[in-house]
Formats: C-alpha cells, sequence, structure tokens
C-alpha cells in the first residue's frame, strides 16, 4: 500500500497538498518540469479542504461553497501529470534541497532542484487553565472531524476564542445537527477601534458579507456571550464544566467538549530546520519567513507559499502558490513560462485575495491572557511544564528558549514546540522585558517529526557512511 | 461526545480497542473512529500519566498517540481504519517490543 517516489530527483518538490501546494504543483506540472507532491494526510486538500474527494458530507450547502472550491484545483493537479504520494511525512529539508520522506514505516530521500514549501498553519496554542483536560479540543479538530467523518458534537459544547474559522465550524456544526450550548467570544471591544482605520478593506471584501451572513446564522441559534476576559476548563481528569468572566462576572457553565480558536499561525517547523530565516510579524504574532515577492526564502532554491508564509487564507494561498510556481518555472524551463497566467494578472488577483486581512487581524488580534499564561497553566502539553516553571526557570538564569530545554524539557517532546513554541517566546519575552524577536525561537532540527531509530538504521548507507562511524 | 450525521453513508469498518468490536466507517482515522465509539479511549501521557483525549486532529499535538496493530506511538488522528485493526489504548510511554 505504501508508496514511494518513482524516481531519486525531480525538478520540483511541493511539500503540502493544501491551497497554495496544489496550486503549485499544478502549475510546474503543466508547465512540463517533473513534479513531487508529499503529503501527511490521507487525502490532498490541506485543513480548508481536507477530504475534499471523500468528505460524506455530500449536500454542498452544508459546507459551503468556499469548501467546495477545492475540488477543482484536486482536478487541475491530477490531470497535470504530477507525481502525488499521500500519507508521506516529511522529515528533513537541508540547504542541498535533500528531503527525506517516511512513509509506512520507511524511509527514502529525494532531490529537488526547487522546493516550494507549503506547510501551512496550525492553530495558535490557547493555552487557559485546564487545556490539557480530555474534552478540550481546538475547533479545528471539530471541523476535521466533521469534514472527514461527518461527526458533530452530540454533548454539551461549548465554543470559545474568536476569528472566522470559530462562527464557520458553529454554521457548519448547527447545519449538521450537532450541539453547541454556548459561544464565548473573547475578541477584545478595543480591538473594534482598532482595526476601523483597515475597515474599508474589509467592507469590500468577500470577507464581510459572507461573515456577518454567518454570525446571524449562528446567533439565532446559540447563546453568545461577548466580552469575555477570562477562560478555564474545569474538571477532574475530564472536562466538567467551563468557567469564564463577562463584563466583570464570574459565570460557570457545565460542558463535556469545549472547543478552543484564537487564530492560526505559520507552520514553521519544516522552514526553520532548513535554516531559512524568520522574523517576529507584530501584526499576527508569530513567526514568518523572510521573502521576496515570488516566495523566495533565503535559503537559494527554496520558496515558501500559502499560510506558511504568513497568515492570508485559502484564496491566497492559491495565487501564492501560482507565484512560487512561476518563478520555479522561469528558472528551470524559460521557454514554458510563456504559456502560464500573467505575472501582473497573478500579482492582481493576491492584492484582491488579502483585502480585509488586515482588518481580520487587528480585531482578531488574540487578548494578552489568553497568550502569556501565569501560575499552574500548562504551557508545554507534552513535557508537562507550565507558566510558573518556566518562570522560575527565567529566575535563575534561563535567557530564552533554546537555554529553557535544560532546564524543563520544554520543546522537546514529540510537538517539537508546535504547541508550546510560541507561548515559551512571549512568555519569556515579558518575563525578561525584552521583545519575541530578541528572546527568539527554538533550533529547530531534522528529524522534524518523530521517526523510529529502527527507521533512522534501516536508511540506505554508504561505505563512507559505516566508516565515519564505526570502529576501526 | 460525537455523533453521527445522518449525511454519512460510508461502509462500517469493524475493529477491536482493547479487545472490544467498535464500528467505524470506511474513510475514518483510527482517533475520529475511537471518539466517535463513545467508550472511555483516554491514554495516559508518558510524563505523568495525566488523562488525555486527542487535542488537534491534524498531526500536530501528539495527544491522540496509540498502539495500533502491535506498534506504539502513532498518530491516530493521521492513521486511517482498516477491517479488523486492534487498537489498544496506551498508558504511559510506549513499551519495549511495541
Amino acid at each position: 500500500m505504501t508508496t514511494m517516489p518513482k524516481r531519486d530527483s525531480y525538478d520540483v518538490v511541493v511539500i503540502g497538498a493544501g491551497p497554495a501546494g496544489l496550486a503549485a504543483a499544478a502549475t510546474t506540472a503543466e508547465a512540463g518540469l517533473s513534479t513531487l507532491v508529499l503529503d501527511e494526510n490521507v487525502g490532498p486538500g490541506g485543513q480548508v479542504w481536507r477530504a475534499i474527494t471523500s468528505t460524506p458530507v455530500v449536500a454542498r450547502d452544508r459546507l459551503g461553497a468556499d469548501y467546495w472550491a477545492g475540488a477543482e484545483l484536486v482536478q487541475e493537479l491530477r490531470a497535470s501529470g504530477a507525481e502525488i504520494i499521500q500519507q508521506a511525512t516529511v522529515w528533513s529539508l537541508d540547504r542541498h534541497l535533500e528531503i527525506a520522506i517516511s512513509a509506512g514505516g520507511a524511509s527514502a530521500f529525494v532531490k529537488a532542484r526547487r522546493v516550494i514549501l507549503a506547510t501551512g498553519a496550525l492553530e495558535r496554542p490557547f493555552p487557559i487553565p485546564g487545556w490539557t483536560l480530555p474534552g478540550v479540543m481546538t475547533a479545528g479538530a471539530a471541523q476535521t472531524m466533521l469534514k472527514s467523518s461527518a461527526l458533530v458534537p452530540d454533548a454539551p459544547t461549548v465554543i470559545a476564542g474568536q476569528g472566522p474559522l470559530l462562527w464557520l465550524l458553529a454554521a457548519q456544526i448547527l447545519r449538521l445537527g450537532g450541539r453547541i450550548d454556548c459561544i464565548l467570544d473573547t475578541t477584545e471591544r478595543r480591538n473594534y477601534l482598532a482595526a476601523l482605520p483597515h475597515a474599508l478593506g474589509f467592507v469590500t471584501s468577500p470577507y464581510f458579507t459572507k461573515g456577518l451572513a454567518m454570525m446571524r446564522e449562528v446567533k439565532a441559534k446559540v447563546r453568545v456571550v461577548s466580552g469575555v476576559s477570562e477562560l478555564a476548563a474545569l474538571g477532574d481528569s475530564q472536562l466538567a464544566s467551563v468557567s469564564y468572566v463577562s463584563r466583570g462576572r464570574r459565570e460557570t457553565i457545565p460542558a463535556e467538549l469545549l472547543l478552543l480558536h484564537q487564530g492560526v499561525v505559520p507552520n514553521v517547523n519544516l522552514a526553520m530546520s532548513a535554516g531559512i530565516e524568520h522574523r517576529w510579524d507584530d501584526r499576527q504574532l508569530c513567526w514568518s519567513p523572510v521573502l521576496d515577492p515570488d516566495g523566495n526564502t533565503s535559503v537559494a532554491g527554496i520558496a515558501i507559499a500559502g499560510d506558511g508564509a504568513g497568515i492570508g487564507g485559502a484564496s491566497v494561498a492559491v495565487a501564492r502558490g501560482r507565484i512560487a510556481a512561476r518563478g520555479a518555472v522561469e528558472v528551470l524551463a524559460p521557454d514554458a513560462a510563456a504559456a502560464l497566467t500573467a505575472e501582473n494578472v497573478l500579482r492582481t488577483t493576491l492584492a484582491q485575495a488579502e483585502r480585509g486581512r488586515a482588518f481580520l487581524d487587528v480585531l482578531f488580534r488574540p487578548a494578552p491572557q489568553f497568550r502569556i499564561p501565569s501560575g499552574d497553566t500548562v504551557v508545554c502539553r507534552c513535557e508537562e511544564v507550565t507558566a510558573k516553571d518556566i518562570l522560575d526557570a527565567v529566575a535563575i538564569g534561563a535567557t530564552g528558549p533554546n537555554q529553557l530545554k535544560a532546564y524543563r524539557r520544554t520543546g522537546m517532546g514529540p510537538c517539537q514546540g508546535r504547541l508550546c513554541g510560541l507561548t515559551v517566546t512571549e512568555l519569556m519575552a515579558q518575563a525578561r522585558g525584552k521583545s519575541p524577536e530578541e528572546i527568539g525561537y527554538y533550533r529547530l532540527r531534522a528529524p522534524v517529526k518523530p521517526i523510529t531509530l529502527a527507521e533512522l538504521a534501516s536508511v540506505p548507507k554508504t561505505e563512507a557512511d559505516v566508516k565515519a562511524v564505526a570502529r576501526q | 461526545m460525537f455523533k453521527r450525521s445522518d449525511q454519512d453513508n460510508r461502509p462500517a469498518v469493524k475493529m477491536f480497542v482493547d479487545g472490544a468490536a467498535i464500528a467505524a466507517r470506511e474513510g475514518d482515522s483510527v482517533a475520529a473512529a475511537l471518539l466517535a465509539s463513545g467508550r472511555d479511549i483516554r491514554r495516559a501521557t508518558a510524563v505523568s500519566g495525566a488523562p488525555r483525549l486527542p487535542y488537534c486532529m491534524m498531526g500536530v499535538c501528539f495527544d491522540c498517540l496509540v498502539t495500533i496493530d502491535g506498534v506504539g506511538n502513532r498518530q491516530g488522528c493521521l492513521v486511517p481504519v482498516t477491517e479488523g485493526m486492534q487498537i489498544e489504548i496506551q498508558k504511559g510511554k510506549r513499551e519495549i517490543g511495541k
């Protein structure tokens, strides 16, 4: 069943089969470049178009038109001649554009002339008290179950947080007959004022009417509490209730399921491990790669497209995927570039798709208390390290995330910092009175996903490899 | 906690959790099938033994770690179910030989 790459080198290797990866790979393959797409999931689509070729939710109005837009792009990719491998985890990418792939418990290596990273986004950590309790999940997790298995909540359910995905998820759950008892909106009131200067771009974007319609649809059926400034998941070995403060009043509601969401951030692990330069983005409060207008990174031959390049959403991802692909075609097959969509058309499409984003970024900027926890709240879920543990380590000399590993093992568990990295950076920055940029991030290295020693040991070796480590 | 929508017409897949048969559907991930089963499928963490359930369902958080057909520490959210699959809820760290 396990598929491995047919060749050992390709003109272009695209990592990730979400909107950006699909668009990029279809473009390079149509232009005649040998193209390999590697994707970790069972089918193409990434997160936003998850299970697009297999979803049991066949009534189109349930998931909405924006979801079904993905089907066309999958068709385009399949017709393009690109080689597509699903359930393939890329665990290494280096400056020589050599890529290590794990699939079905074995590893293979391929070399690329150009790499387009389209590893997308992951949900921003939401470290509230009790967020490790069984029954607390991300909104994205519920949406994944809904799209790929038509599963919806049927126990007392609370959705908490902010951002467009939260409302979309709520609407989808309701359309499929699922249960939502309450939505706790954590959007800060002052954000509405701060976002005003960006309002024109927003009201002229498709987000505006779609977003308003969705909020109306949800608010007609579910109690929504706004201005939530504190949040905690309570229970003993299982979620039992959610406690919150709104307008100075504390309330507790029984719940078996709490779905958290406060936006998404770039999934930087593979890019950072390849040595690509990143900077702290003050507006989106996350690390973003330093890119030229074509998506090229600081490492020659590697471009980044999609939400991994900075959060923009699906339409922006498709446009960036096409632009990065065009860049690869111009270098590797200049004659074929003339047949592609003209650069100025791509740039106009991108600019249109980006409209409204600044407004959303400012309006849904998560509040400090939901990003920077205190006391016994767990920060690192894998190694079970609390905010207090980290502050104690700072007090006795830990200067940044990498020193902190030696004190507390934060970021050294299987998720490799994906669910604690941003929190650790911001928490240490606050404690030390420095900027996140000065504090920095975990030094990430391959393998960026855990693989077994047995798998590493069975990797093909040259005589020189063996001599380098064998006892004489 | 979760129920199947009446939209779902996929064929059933029979699998086993700690020896007990559960009905999954073709295309379910192991983690989704376990959550849909209604059984207590909480794992215990390797560090403190604290109970956990899947958190992200997209391959990021590793809170869905489970033993599948005798192999420990598999990410249940990334593995599709197959007929006759044997699942063990993992209590603590992966055991030697699993």
